[in-house]
């Protein structure tokens, strides 16, 4: 690649010089904000009210956007943002997991506001850089990437022909272009889509930071909800940020020493008990590929089953042993010593336009293998690695893939749709040619792969209506809900998690609430009171991180030793006190669980208004698929009958002489019935009424009376 | 390579060692800014680096190397005081205080041998092959 070539070719549109300011106690207290339809730059002031109300992170940009966007902005309109924000914890470096960054936009598939955590150096260094947010509206003419250099205190809107869109090398391009030499290289972080979010409503952003070892560019990514689509809707190529004199103190914290101490206690935990519980370090969060498998939770051929023989052939085991380099430090940031940024080095792909190339694969993650491999039906380690490469770098979610792909080929499997409709291709379960082909159609922009790339919610109704498909059948086998396709996890036997997915803000993502164990396995939540506290408190508890730069990961998937004799071992107390010691520690403010609590459901209940607002957000809007309660299919029913009679048995129907339909249709009833009361429940709890709306003495409760708020709510009392 | 043994029946907890350590490279005496730490109560022991080189493959900016002689350094210009060394290391030799924001280790320079008046301590040579780092150009296969 001829860097400098690509470097001259850039045409100056704007330049914005600042002072580079200072940060105190977590906030640089000033969000950047950048237009890039008439090419203006500015800063804004953080107040104290926004602390207060949206402390940061996620809170900063739901404000933001909500301030840009009106009832009618859709995801295409100029006005709505991609806004991006660490959080006052963003950037410390002695605990595992701080430098998160949380992304907000409207969301191409759900039509509402999307939040999604990423790590990569970009928060922490946009801080660094002076700013607690940025925030980017508008639409360019032609590519454009905008520039931040953090060490002059200059920002620049620049058009940028020659770059390629495609991640894994757009990252490395800029990495190159901008660092002075190889050790400045950690200094440039990258934020990129890819030529699939182009042509698809499941676009990601890719998260880049260097790394020393590989000698190459890794990339994180904020998958969720499409905003990779509105980035190249918006023709931006790429955000730059580059600071080079990365400290461990930046955040000038109120008290860097509970901070230090709070952090070395936590590498030393990481260091003796990770491979005695997760190994996080050696294979990330697909450690669970096979627990999931054991305790039926694994979704397989789209949800339909909970487990497969095959899964041994994808165990979290053969990917340790065979793909992923080991020992090598993979923090996202540093000073995380969970480490879980796996890759594989020295992957040859076998397909597509990089075909024959030796790549770096980061990844899989649990919800690759499981959203690529066992939800398609493909267990092949191989494959999901080259289908997570491929994901990545042309800039697809691979949980909206993989929930999208899995539905349109147990349509072609059930014949509501053939060979005609995917244009010949062969769309049956476990077929990795098929899968892969679909993602290179989509970044091609043709083919079978732009429909599946406007996710189930979309495909659904074109099935409907284009080939005669049954709309209540879809309704039940597609996995979507708000527009945004289910993450994987089999959610049929937890209730609980039913509405952890249900009941979500932005759409059925895990992020929320995961109460699977404590609700199917451990039988910690036996009524609906039960249920409806958790899905209080786990929501708000996970809201918390977005809000602060935090990485929900070393919260729970390592614990202390001794956790399982404490109170409530599903909370991990000795880490919640972590969190609470470091929040203090760089802002001065010493909060209770209760006030911590009180600061997500500010901006929880702020979201959901803003769902309101935008024509989502109601009772109607938190039905599920009944796919994620219960067997839809005869298949389904009898591959666990011995479950299912049982639990009719329970409820006192009778089951002798009954046709599988008939028990189907029984359990059903009862299942729905069951969500229903926890809706019920769950409402109650969060201080919303019966619709789901939060009452305006709730909000009053929580001091986000804002007049702007009471407004949408007033008239759905 | 180079390192600091030790022979803990020879140690008499006077703590020689800690002061020249401390106002060598911190100008003061205090035993919480020293390389080598002595156990103040029970039975001696003496807790110092090995060079084992575990350090070397946490740091997330590799401001950890081993230099020419074997003796694990860290470089503090590139260092970002996330302190993952100071919880990994096997020994508990890595140090840290609040009073700086990276961490400190011996070096094997040998000042607190000249001050100890037992021979507790003692400048050795082991093998190379005791060094425990990986070595990158194998992993990745440069």
């Amino acid at each position: 690649m001829d860097i400098k070539k690509m470097r001259e070719s850039h045409k100056l549109l704007a330049e914005y010089k600042y002072e580079l300011g200072k940060i105190e106690r977590g906030y640089a207290n000033r969000t950047l904000y950048v237009n890039i339809s008439d090419n203006t730059i500015s800063s804004k002031p953080v107040t104290e009210t926004m602390k207060e109300k949206f402390v940061g992170g996620k809170g900063f940009g739901l404000w933001y956007l909500w301030n840009a966007t009106s009832p009618s902005t859709k995801w295409d309109s100029p006005e709505n943002e991609i806004v991006i924000a660490g959080g006052p914890a963003c950037g410390i470096t002695q605990y595992a997991g701080t430098g998160k960054s949380l992304v907000c936009s409207i969301s191409p598939l759900t039509g509402i506001p999307i939040d999604s955590n990423v790590g990569g150096y970009f928060g922490p260094l946009l801080k660094f850089a002076g700013w607690d947010a940025l925030e980017v509206q508008g639409k360019a003419d032609n590519d454009i990437i905008v520039y931040i250099d953090g060490n002059k205190g200059v920002v620049t809107i620049e058009e940028a022909p020659l770059e390629a869109v495609d991640g894994h090398i757009l990252g490395e391009q800029l990495t190159e272009m901008y660092a002075d030499n190889e050790d400045d290289k950690r200094n440039v972080a990258v934020v990129t889509a890819g030529t699939g979010a182009e042509h698809t409503r499941m676009g990601l952003l890719n998260f880049s930071f260097y790394d020393p070892r590989r000698k190459t560019t890794r990339l994180k990514q904020a998958g969720r909800g499409g905003i990779g689509t509105v980035f190249r809707n918006k023709k931006i190529k790429a955000l730059v940020v580059k600071f080079s004199n990365v400290k461990g103190n930046l955040n000038n914290a109120y008290d860097q020493s509970i901070i230090n101490k709070t952090g070395i206690k936590y590498h030393k935990e990481i260091h003796d008990l990770d491979h005695l519980q997760n190994n996080m370090r050696k294979i990330g969060t697909a450690n669970i590929i096979e627990v999931m498998d054991e305790y039926d939770l694994l979704p397989v051929m789209n949800f339909q089953y909970g487990s497969h023989p095959d899964t041994e052939k994808i165990k979290s085991t053969v990917f340790i042993e065979k793909y992923i380099t080991q020992g090598v430090q993979d923090g996202c940031w540093y000073g995380c010593s969970m480490a879980c940024a796996k890759a594989a080095d020295n992957f040859t792909l076998k397909t597509g336009p990089y075909k024959g190339q030796k790549v770096t694969v980061d990844g899989p993650e649990y919800e690759n293998a499981a959203g690529l491999g066992s939800n398609c039906g493909i267990f092949d380690p191989a494959a999901i690695l080259e289908l997570n490469f491929y994901c990545d770098t042309y800039g697809i979610d691979t949980i909206s893939f993989g929930t999208a792909t899995a539905f349109a080929m147990e349509c072609y499997g059930r014949a509501i749709i053939n060979k005609e409709a995917t244009g010949g291709l062969e769309l049956n379960f476990g077929n990795f040619e098929t899968a892969v082909e679909l993602l290179h159609q989509m970044s091609r922009g043709e083919g079978f792969g732009t429909v599946i790339g406007q996710g189930v919610h979309r495909m659904k109704k074109m099935f409907v209506e284009k080939y005669g498909a049954d709309a209540d059948f879809l309704f039940d086998i597609g996995m979507e809900q708000k527009g945004l396709e289910y993450s994987e996890y089999v959610s049929k036997e937890s209730l609980a998690q039913q509405g952890g997915y249900g009941f979500t803000n932005k759409g059925p993502q895990h992020d929320e609430a995961w109460l699977i164990f404590m609700d199917m396995v451990n039988n910690q939540l036996p009524t609906f009171e039960d249920k409806a506290e958790a899905l209080h408190y786990f929501p708000m508890f996970r809201t918390w991180f977005g809000l602060y730069g935090f990485c929900k990961l070393p919260w729970n998937d390592i614990v202390p030793e001794g956790n399982q004799y404490t109170d409530e071992p599903a909370k991990v107390p000795e880490h919640v006190q972590n969190y609470l010691d470091v929040a203090y520690g760089v802002t001065g403010k010493r909060l209770k669980v209760s006030d911590m609590i009180r600061e997500s459901e500010r901006v929880y209940n702020f979201q959901k208004i803003f769902n309101i607002r935008m024509g989502k957000g109601l009772r109607k809007d938190d039905k599920a698929p009944y796919r994620s309660m219960g067997p839809v299919t005869k298949e389904e029913y009898e591959s666990r009958q011995e479950r299912y009679d049982k639990q009719l048995k329970e409820i006192g129907y009778h089951i002798e002489g009954k046709t599988t339909e008939e028990k189907i249709a029984q359990l059903r009833k009862y299942r729905e019935d069951q969500y229903e009361q926890l809706m019920d429940a769950v409402y109650k709890r969060r201080g919303w009424n019966s619709k789901g709306v939060p009452k305006i003495e709730y909000l009053k409760e929580i001091k986000m009376d804002l007049p702007e708020l009471i407004e949408v709510v007033k008239d759905l009392q | 390579m180079k390192y600091l043994a030790k022979d803990n029946s020879k140690c008499i907890q006077c703590g020689n060692c800690e002061t020249v350590c401390s106002k060598t490279y911190f100008k003061e005496d205090n035993y919480e800014k020293s390389c080598i730490q002595i156990n103040k109560e029970g039975d001696p022991e003496i807790n110092v680096c090995n060079q084992c080189g575990e350090c070397i493959d946490i740091c997330p900016v590799v401001a950890i190397k081993r230099d020419k002689l074997g003796v694990v350094r860290i470089d503090k210009k590139i260092c970002v005081g996330c302190f993952m060394c100071v919880g990994f290391c096997p020994q508990l030799s890595m140090r840290q205080h609040d009073d700086y924001i990276e961490p400190f280790k011996c070096i094997a320079c040998g000042l607190c041998v000249k001050e100890c008046p037992t021979g507790a301590i003692y400048i050795d040579e082991k093998s190379d092959d005791e060094a425990r780092e990986l070595k990158l150009d194998e992993v990745f296969r440069r």
